[in-house]
């Protein structure tokens, strides 16, 4: 029995050193993405994990993918990065703001191999950066959310305080008070990106508060389930969170990273893959605003698509006249916030309620 | 007075989870047996709760199943300390290790076909708080009326523990057993059997507060839906000194600045968050510190001396 087993152990063994002759003749892209969180969060990962599956449907048998998951940003996400280079992998996406650093120091090392970043700012010959500007769909929610308050009270769950969180907060309620000019966005700040207690605990408070509505900036459904049990509604972000949680969330802003990746691996497969930083919107495709709620009524409907036709059209949602939480007007009208302001935005719109911390 | 009572109402609803939490561990480590493995215990409870609940539409049925669960968690840790006398650290921090994958791993796998067989996003049915507008008239005691049968049973368990530990023969018993199994060996306890006892009873009332998340607090299954809470009741544990009456203090400190500070954040008020987040653990610190300046008070309220330590009668 013992040298049956041994002798199939053996044979398993050889089929290693017969596989690599017919494997080697295709040999496939090897493309890699780590994961801030669980693909199950039903928000950020799960939308980055949506396009790994559209990329890998799109190529077939061309590309090989894989993923971890939960790996903490800082050293930990270096290990994870460099172990994945140095299994041969072709194209490293590495998709939360903290992998940056390291990401940058392993693509030094491996200049051979192709690094995107999602949401950073460094760059290399090797390494690019992605993101899009979400705030653009959040405008289009804010106006749905200005329509539809009646306590005039929107809160809004966020995570930190990075020019990320508030350039959403911001453009949220540019939209918000663009249809409303007395509604306020109430901001509670939970210091993490995810905690399913903790966003719910935010969203309560904010519930307490006087807030009908509850926007977030978070990587789960929490915020939006709190909500709906006491009879609220809410604005979805990451995915398009009626899904699951029901059509008391109006509308949501969507990732559609599928595009973005199908795009970078043709350019990586056809070998004219350049060193970028992709910074796109609604007219790209890789942000969206979801299905409306049946709840939204249709004259609101009408001004979300007015204004998502004047954005696919050119205008930029930072254009002036924009105060700040003080009053002062901070761009002239017709003026537009310059894209490497926007990148370090520190401040709130007025309107926003809370500090930046 | 209205927003003292709301702010009340949720520091008791957000300790509820770690003070039964914390009292499992408290009679864990009154027996000498130090348990690390709060957190996967704690993860493993939630996650058979909500699964089972999803599944059986018997709230019940939920918390008998994770309690069952902790049991068995606790069992192997039992097994492996007391028996095997293996190290209790390891033996702690692998069964963590163990709860927060597995219940990852399963909760990708026990859904139903129509959600990707996830159970995250999924609904069942939830143990509802109690929310009566005539109690609410009271003030403050409405905070405490207005809560779910968890809570209540905790208000029975707070001073049933303490009392079954100060003021009984078998909770004189457990602590011979935490404080030197020598004598209590001696005086013809059974040292192995109260280890056991004790360490499965507290791995189901830990598993009983993680089923709590999911089953009231944070309705729904989520990876990770204890958010290191494990780590804070072993915090408490140090915190309330090993004393049941005193656990409570600290599960409401722990569980409600969070709470509160969310609602000061939306009050507008400015107290950093960072800096209320951080109390509970200068807390544990300063009782740290205490008790190592402060012989007199160390002997009286200190760690049980035999703690994570294993026992043979052989040994000297």
């Amino acid at each position: 029995m013992r040298k049956i087993f041994l002798g199939l152990v053996a044979m398993l063994m050889l089929i290693p050193l017969v596989l690599p002759a017919t494997a080697q003749a295709k040999k496939p892209l090897k493309v890699a993405f780590v994961y801030i969180g669980p693909p199950g969060d039903l928000g950020w990962t799960y939308e980055h994990e949506r396009g790994r599956l559209a990329l890998q449907q799109y190529f077939g048998d061309k590309i090989e993918t894989k993923y971890v998951e939960n790996v903490p940003e800082g050293p930990d996400a270096e290990r994870i990065i460099r172990q994945y280079a140095i299994q041969g992998f072709d194209v490293i996406f590495t998709t939360s703001f903290g992998y940056m650093d390291p990401t940058y120091a392993v693509a030094k090392e491996f200049p051979k191999i192709i690094f995107e970043h999602c949401s950073g700012y460094k760059t290399a010959p090797n390494m690019a950066t992605y993101f899009g500007r979400i705030e653009e769909a959040r405008y289009l929610t804010g106006i749905i959310a200005g329509r539809m308050t009646k306590s005039n009270k929107i809160g809004y769950v966020a995570a930190f305080g990075i020019p990320e969180v508030v350039r959403g907060i911001n453009g949220f309620t540019l939209g918000v008070r663009s249809v409303n000019p007395n509604a306020k966005v109430q901001v509670v700040w939970t210091n993490t990106w995810y905690d399913p207690v903790k966003e719910r605990e935010a969203a309560v408070a904010l519930l307490d508060a006087g807030c009908d509505i509850i926007a977030q900036h978070q990587d789960t459904t929490e915020p939006q389930k709190a909500a709906q049990e006491r009879g609220k509604l809410s604005i979805g972000y990451d995915s398009d969170m009626g899904k699951f949680v029901g059509d008391t969330v109006l509308a949501s802003a969507v990732w559609n990273w599928e595009t973005y990746y199908i795009a970078t691996i043709q350019n990586v497969l056809n070998g004219t893959w350049k060193t970028h930083q992709f910074w796109g919107g609604l007219k790209d495709n890789i942000a969206r605003l979801s299905e409306l709620s049946s709840r939204v009524p249709a004259n609101v409907k009408k001004e979300v698509e007015d204004a998502r036709k004047k954005i696919l059209g050119g205008w930029s949602i930072f254009t002036g006249p924009i105060k700040d939480q003080t009053g002062k007007i901070v761009y002239k009208a017709g003026e537009v916030i310059p894209d490497d302001k926007q990148l370090a935005m520190d401040w709130f719109v007025e309107g926003v309620v809370g500090k930046v911390q | 007075m209205e927003f003292l009572t709301s702010i009340l109402t949720i520091t008791i609803r957000a300790g509820t989870s770690l003070t039964v939490a914390t009292i499992g561990e408290i009679l864990t480590e009154r027996s000498g047996t130090l348990n690390l493995g709060v957190e996967g215990i704690m993860l493993m409870g939630a996650l058979s709760a909500f699964a089972t609940v999803f599944y059986s539409h018997s709230l019940v049925l939920g918390f008998l199943v994770a309690i069952g669960i902790g049991g068995l968690l606790a069992l192997l840790h039992a097994f492996l300390t007391t028996t095997m006398r293996a190290n209790h650290v390891v033996s702690g921090l692998s069964i963590t290790l163990f709860g927060t994958g597995f219940s990852s791993f399963l909760g990708q796998r026990l859904g139903p076909a129509t959600n990707n067989f996830r159970l995250v996003g999924l609904r069942a049915e939830r143990v509802v708080p109690l929310d009566s507008a005539w109690i609410k008239q009271i003030p403050l005691l409405s905070a405490f009326l207005n809560q779910d049968i968890i809570t209540y049973s905790v208000y029975l368990l707070l001073p049933l523990s303490w009392f079954f530990l100060y003021k009984t023969r078998p909770g004189l018993w457990l602590r011979a057993v935490g404080e030197h199994p020598q004598t209590a060996d001696a005086m013809g306890i059974d040292v192995t059997k109260i280890r056991y006892l004790y360490t499965v009873i507290g791995g189901m009332l830990i598993a009983l507060g993680g089923a709590h998340l999911s089953l009231s607090y944070t309705p729904g299954w989520s990876e990770n839906i204890t958010g290191g809470r494990g780590w804070i009741v072993i915090a408490l544990v140090i915190f309330s000194m090993w004393n049941p009456a005193r656990a409570v203090w600290g599960a409401l400190l722990f569980g409600g600045i969070n709470a509160v500070q969310f609602r000061l954040q939306a009050s507008g008020t400015s107290i950093p968050a960072n800096f209320l987040n951080m109390l509970p653990y200068v807390g544990t610190i300063a009782v740290l510190v205490l008790m190592t300046w402060w012989e007199a008070l160390s002997k009286k309220v200190g760690a049980p001396a035999a703690l994570g330590t294993s026992y043979m009668r052989e040994d000297k």
